[in-house]
């Protein structure tokens, strides 16, 4: 066993437990113009104010401490399954911090911006290629933004062809979270579609939902790869079956890294779907954030896009405002810009000639990784896996009380982040891994032997694993307790 | 390519323990009509390192971006300091490259940090508690509003229309999709007085407000409570290190964009929203929340994310929100921020931008400009110009300056009012000749 990857340190403490007053982090710009009566312009002025001071040198030593007791993927491995945690290329930080991107105003005029526009309109065309759809827009600021953006595009195609009667969405028992809210934030109600037993949609079940309130539904919500890291073989049949009841196929592209340059969801039948450019096109995920929600659509979804449109006409690239149909804005301007100058660069990186290696490879890593646990942590299904597997840890709980949990804290003790647990809720004591194109097999390795480990000794010793993480930073940590004593926020001694 | 690893014998001996032939073979459920050869698509050829560095920069010095103008346009976007520690902290690998902290034993320095940060913008807007982040302002007060009709139960949301055209916009999309009314009330002379908000879930107020006018915010609980509605602020986190609180003045919600602390104006995106409310409401509040606890078989304390099941991968289309991912890692930005400027530099920054917006709107009243709204502003005013602003606007580019936003666009009659910003960065120098240009564009 290794001590994992995360030094220690002394407990951390609060930022504010090292605040001094009069001390300062940094050099305040130094005001040259006259002295006011600042009561007399903007009225009753604080004085209740705690904010921390704290010197330069040690705000510096909180957090580098601090970020020894976080993983990331430069930390080590970091399998989240249905996150796609692949390498963030250096380059596009050094791109995205060009002063000539990241000092641009939202509002200046585009006719100052026409290297943003090319920035903007050059993703949207590689991302057209690879997703088969013939309209990109990049507005939506995260996954399930686009999500929402693409449900709402659907209710205003229906409202425009005199369908408010649509008001059901269908969403698979193993589909992510957000599809659900996100439709319910649409105004939708939501259905359930079942998985049938080789992980494939239900298409009796489906057949069925339709005959009986088909012409109420307004769309299908699925994630191809499903999330139980299949590919979905009857796919052109489902879009067929939703679209001879006149409801529209949206796909959760939250799997998009398993086809990459192999197959499009255009071709599939889809009628729009969402990409998360944080997880396939590499756009750091930074704790949970920016996220950056590329959809595409068909086009007669086009007239109802969110504006400014950025396309060409004319030789030169436009910001088109002139959208009459349109449901509207979605966020405060562009959407998130430097993220798009991150994924630009990734893109341009791989080139037509290595962008497939981009799902090819994450499909043999996962492949990889799934055969050689396949004995002490079988898979869910007997078919090859897409970019991601899904064991079950079933056994360990019936026959050792030890759930999938445990064994992911224990593979922080072994120096590796856990992969996702208990997603999708349809498997049983659940692991779902997703290693990425970027890892080397001498790593899968090193994690595969770790799980191997960690499965022995939940049959020998299996109270190590419910004691696990024992790292020296912090134990188990209770949540049940978070929830009870709700403690969201320092307060300053009264 | 560097990013994927493989050398041919790791993929034959991988290939070889799956059992399988070549890569194709593991593709074999994807019907072969659906299939694109590997290399087939049309996109452009790959460029290495050095050659993609030269390209994006020679996109990137197509803009003109505000190191080659003076800025001072703002309206939701601010042209402020960015200390030189915000960078380092979030370039930081432990930091960029982590997810969500779904395992919290594993992300206790990112968990720490969020912590941190709710405690920090509940200071600023003086409110009891604050959620880990939001996509952006706007969306923020969008969900606010949201939130309020899921408390109330009431169908209307109002809204003052001296808040930013581009929330009130969002605001639209949001209510429309969901079904929601909005009424937006008229300020007059830059202020909101008639709410009119019988039956309405909320009544919503900008603070500043757009025009750069300070709201009696006191004034504004009177109209919510009279009209049993809650009160909802959209604040300039900035504005407040020198301004009362919305929390002191009784605001139920008060939400925000965070940008202006410490994160790059980036064409608008990536920013951060923060969102902040009583504590009696904290089971409605959207997205994510870090709570402090302690080790089930220990005392020693660490941070999780808390009251779960709020939110969509617990709770399903029952979630207060849909959102998921936020905006961790510029909130870690903003965190860095007011740490960095704490009490004394917070308020200094404010103070600054009120000093100089006071220069500016003395500047321009000499060159023979009028201040629409009146003179007792934060840190943006509106004028009115003998012409088109977006004229003046645009001739104020090829003087070097980015003067403002023309108002023309949002409001009915407001073609010849100009809405400028005076961030605590502009100098004297900067402001002198920003009016000498503006005088002779105006000639």
């Amino acid at each position: 066993m290794t001590s994992g990857r995360m030094q220690l340190m002394p407990e951390p403490k609060l930022i504010f437990d090292k605040s001094r007053p009069g001390r300062i982090g940094c050099n305040v710009p130094v005001c040259d113009t006259p002295e006011v009566d600042f009561t007399s312009i903007v009225g009753e002025t604080r004085n209740d104010l705690h904010l921390p001071e704290i010197a330069e040198l040690d705000l510096l030593r909180h957090f580098t401490n601090l970020s020894h007791i976080n993983f990331g993927i430069e930390t080590g491995f970091y399998p989240l399954g249905s996150c796609t945690m692949k390498y963030n290329p250096k380059i596009n930080e050094q791109t995205a911090r060009l002063a000539g991107f990241a000092n641009l105003h939202p509002l200046q005029p585009v006719e100052t911006i026409p290297g943003a526009l090319e920035i903007l309109n050059g993703v949207q065309e590689m991302l057209c290629e690879i997703t088969g759809f013939p309209t990109i827009t990049l507005q939506p600021v995260a996954g399930a933004h686009g999500e929402m953006t693409c449900l709402m595009l659907v209710k205003k195609y229906h409202e425009s062809i005199g369908q408010s009667n649509r008001t059901i969405v269908l969403v698979p028992d193993s589909a992510h979270g957000t599809n659900p809210a996100s439709a319910a934030r649409c105004g939708y109600s939501v259905k359930p579609v079942p998985t049938d037993a080789n992980g494939n949609t239900d298409l009796v079940s489906l057949a069925a939902s339709l005959a009986e309130f088909g012409e109420n539904v307004a769309a299908l919500m699925l994630t191809n790869p499903s999330t139980l890291g299949l590919f979905e073989p009857n796919i052109e049949k489902i879009c067929k079956m939703l679209h001879d009841a006149g409801g529209q196929v949206f796909c959760d592209g939250a799997n998009m890294n398993a086809m990459v340059g192999t197959t499009r969801p255009g071709d599939h039948g889809f009628d729009c779907m969402h990409l998360n450019l944080h997880k396939t096109f590499s756009t750091p995920h930074g704790g949970g954030g920016p996220g950056c929600g590329a959809i595409g659509l068909k086009s007669h979804l086009e007239p109802f896009l969110p504006a400014p449109v950025i396309r060409p006409t004319g030789g030169k690239i436009v910001a088109d405002y002139d959208r009459p149909q349109t449901i509207g804005r979605i966020s405060g301007f562009y959407g998130q810009f430097l993220m798009e100058v991150r994924a630009y660069t990734y893109l341009r990186a791989f080139g037509k000639e290595y962008i497939a290696d981009i799902s090819r490879y994450s499909v043999l890593n996962a492949n990889y990784v799934r055969e050689r646990l396949k004995d002490v942590l079988p898979p869910a299904h007997d078919r090859p896996c897409m970019h991601e597997c899904i064991l079950t840890a079933e056994k360990y709980k019936k026959e050792h009380g030890v759930r999938a949990l445990d064994i992911s804290k224990r593979l922080i003790d072994y120096g590796f982040h856990p992969p996702t647990n208990y997603f999708p809720l349809i498997v049983p004591e659940c692991f779902m891994i997703e290693p990425t194109e970027t890892e080397t097999k001498e790593t899968l390795d090193e994690f595969c032997d770790a799980l191997i480990a960690i499965c022995q000794e939940a049959i020998d010793t299996p109270d190590l694993l419910h004691d696990a993480p024992s790292m020296k930073i912090v134990g188990r940590l209770d949540e049940t307790l978070a929830v009870k004593t709700l403690d969201v926020r320092w307060w300053p001694a009264s | 390519m560097p990013y994927v690893p493989h050398t041919a014998a790791d993929t034959e001996a991988m290939l070889s323990v799956i059992g399988a032939k070549s890569i194709d073979e593991l593709f074999r459920e994807i019907p072969s009509n659906l299939k694109v050869a590997p290399g087939s698509l049309n996109i452009p050829s790959a460029l290495d390192e050095q050659r993609l560095m030269a390209h994006l920069t020679e996109i990137a010095a197509k803009n003109i971006d505000c190191t080659k103008l003076t800025c001072f346009l703002g309206a939701g976007i601010y042209d402020r300091y960015i200390p030189a520690t915000v960078s380092a902290v979030i370039s930081r690998g432990e930091f960029l490259t982590a997810y969500t902290p779904y395992q919290p034993e594993a992300s206790q320095g990112y968990l720490q940090t969020i912590y941190e940060f709710q405690t920090m913008v509940s200071e600023l807007y003086g409110m009891d508690l604050s959620n880990a982040s939001m996509y952006d302002g706007a969306t923020s007060m969008a969900e606010a509003a949201i939130m309020a009709h899921g408390i109330k139960g009431h169908e209307k949301i109002v809204v003052s229309d001296a808040v930013h055209p581009h929330y009130r916009q969002v605001l639209a999309t949001y209510c429309w999709s969901i079904g929601l009314e909005v009424v937006t009330v008229p300020s007059v002379n830059g202020q909101t007085k008639d709410w009119n908000a019988d039956g309405a879930a909320c009544i919503i107020v900008q603070y500043p407000n757009f025009f750069g006018n300070i709201e009696d915010l006191a004034a504004v609980r009177k109209a919510a409570d009279d009209a049993g509605a809650m009160m909802i602020v959209v604040a300039d986190p900035v504005a407040c290190a020198l301004l009362k609180s919305p929390g002191s003045y009784g605001a139920d919600i008060v939400v925000g964009e965070g940008q202006p602390m410490g994160i790059a104006m980036g064409l608008g995106g990536p920013v951060v929203g923060l969102f902040t409310c009583k504590k009696e409401f904290v089971r409605h509040i959207p997205g994510r929340i870090v709570g402090k606890t302690k080790e089930v078989h220990g005392d020693r304390p660490g941070y999780v994310m808390t009251l779960r099941t709020r939110e969509q991968d617990i709770r399903r289309e029952k979630a207060t929100s849909n959102i998921c991912t936020n905006e961790a890692l510029m909130a870690l930005a903003a965190t860095v921020y007011m740490i960095a400027l704490g009490k004394n530099g917070m308020t200094q920054v404010a103070q600054s931008s009120v000093r100089n917006t006071q220069y500016a709107i003395s500047k321009l009243k000499s060159i023979g400009a009028t201040v629409k709204f009146g003179e007792k502003v934060f840190g943006e005013f509106v004028v009115t110009l003998p012409k088109s602003a977006t004229e003046v606007r645009d001739k104020m580019i090829s003087k070097g300056f980015l003067a403002g936003l023309p108002l023309g666009g949002y409001y009915k009659g407001m073609e010849n009012d100009l809405l400028v910003a005076v961030t605590e960065i502009r100098t004297r120098e900067q402001i002198d000749a920003f009016a000498s240009a503006m005088k002779e564009v105006l000639a």
